[in-house]
């Protein structure tokens, strides 16, 4: 439906220049707000790993120390949770996803990847939406260590689809064939979770 | 499959204040769908010229009240949307709605107990429609609330809460102030730590089902406190609003 005007309600505008970087039905935090489905892992870094697994040619591990000597960018982007609020000019580090592909061989039918994450938290992505510097592993914010409410030790880092999809404590990427739902795309979210097509919730 | 969520127009009617930071508001839906105790709505304001913007609200009412559903509401003070909802929206006025939304905050009496709910502030909302759900299907498995709050007046449902609590032995209520507790009181007067959760858990041990809402400190706090109690991690489920405090 459409049309239904809010009696009485003006909204809070913004400056063009922010007004148009908010997609639709977002508003603008300076903070940074935290949610989880559950309590907050916290992985000692010596028990820390990461591995891209699944449909490649042969898996491959780093320990934390292996992790650290990859290479870094560092990043300015926005980012929009599900829940409503963007917060713009977020800056991180990490390594990029295409860094870490440089050491697997993917086969050509793993054309999808689950993100998965320590408490068993796990999310899709389409491998063509995480390649071409749309996607990292970050492990500072604000030039600080990536604290663990926010995701810390490290957490995928996909600005362009909604927050949830940048799954936090993660662990691997797993190649696989076909589109799977992740933790919240199993529970009523959306399997792409594009904002600024409002790809909230599943069917929008 | 989900079904998909369409917005729809809801009517007000009626505007309860719970405390002076809250009110609760019923809106009496069209198409409406029951929901899982600790789920959501998103509402939508459009302004004449097409402005828009969204916030999410839990529910407070049990799925039980067929057609209609109650919201509460904090008001933020320098906030774009609770300030309309709570000094502009009137009886009788209508708002766009979509929901349920969320699936894994949620509590039902299949899901079983003993359930122990922690909420903080307004996180309470979303405990309330899972105790009202309780109460209404008559459930007798064990259920515990732990309440923080500022003060007594900061406090929502109290009244119902203690009313709850006095008629059903399996129910009880606990209650915390952070800031100022009333005179008197003889209980909490802290925030939650890992001694006052392993009170009121005390009797459910290991198999208590916990939901916890509330201030991302808190839920901080007490998910910790669980899981170093060796509490299962797939019986903990949290909701956080706020920043980190940092």
């Amino acid at each position: 439906m459409a049309g239904l005007i809010s009696r009485g309600f003006l909204g809070r505008r913004r400056p063009a220049e922010v007004e148009d970087r908010l997609p639709p039905g977002q508003y603008l935090v300076t903070d940074f707000p935290v949610l989880s489905a559950g309590p907050t892992p916290h992985t000692p870094l010596d028990q820390w790993s990461f591995t891209i697994d699944g449909l490649v040619q042969s898996p491959v591990t780093w320990s934390w120390d292996q992790f650290q000597k990859l290479a870094t960018q560092t990043y300015t982007v926005d980012i929009s949770c599900v829940t409503k609020w963007t917060k713009l000019d977020t800056r991180w580090l990490g390594v990029s996803v295409d860094t870490l592909l440089e050491a697997v061989q993917v086969d050509p039918m793993g054309r999808f990847v689950m993100a998965y994450s320590d408490g068993g938290y796990t999310t899709n992505v389409p491998l063509a939406e995480l390649v071409r510097g749309q996607a990292f592993v970050a492990y500072q914010f604000d030039d600080k260590p990536l604290e663990p409410v926010h995701g810390g030790p490290a957490r995928l880092v996909v600005p362009h689809l909604y927050f949830w999809k940048s799954a936090k404590w993660i662990r691997g990427l797993r190649f696989i064939e076909r589109n799977e739902p992740g933790f919240w795309e199993s529970l009523g979210y959306h399997i792409h979770g594009d904002p600024w097509k409002e790809e909230r919730y599943s069917g929008d | 499959m989900q079904p998909v969520l369409e917005w729809q127009a809801g009517t007000v009617t009626a505007i309860r204040p719970e405390t002076k930071q809250t009110k609760s508001f019923t809106f009496a839906l069209p198409k409406w769908m029951a929901h899982r105790p600790g789920q959501h709505y998103d509402v939508r304001l459009t302004a004449p010229d097409g402005y828009r913007t969204e916030r999410s609200y839990s529910i407070a009412s049990p799925p039980e009240r067929v057609g209609e559903l109650d919201l509460t509401v904090e008001l933020i003070p320098d906030g774009e949307v609770s300030p309309y909802l709570h000094d502009v929206l009137m009886l009788g006025d209508q708002l766009e709605l979509r929901g349920p939304i969320g699936g894994y905050f949620v509590w039902d009496v299949a899901i079983g107990g003993p359930l122990l709910l922690v909420g903080g502030g307004s996180g309470v909302v979303p405990l309330m429609a899972m105790l009202r759900h309780r109460a209404a299907q008559h459930a007798t498995l064990p259920a515990r609330l732990l309440c923080s709050s500022r003060t007594a007046d900061d406090v929502i449902y109290r009244d119902e809460l203690d009313g709850l609590a006095r008629g059903d032995p399996a129910f009880e209520v606990f209650y915390t102030f952070t800031r100022e507790p009333p005179a008197g009181w003889t209980g909490y007067r802290r925030r939650i730590d890992g001694a006052m959760l392993g009170e009121v858990i005390k009797p459910f041990g290991k198999r208590a089902r916990v939901y916890v809402c509330g201030p991302t400190l808190l839920v901080e706090a007490v998910a910790n406190a669980l899981v170093q109690m060796e509490l299962p991690i797939e019986q903990i489920r949290t909701e956080r609003f706020g920043p980190t405090g940092a």
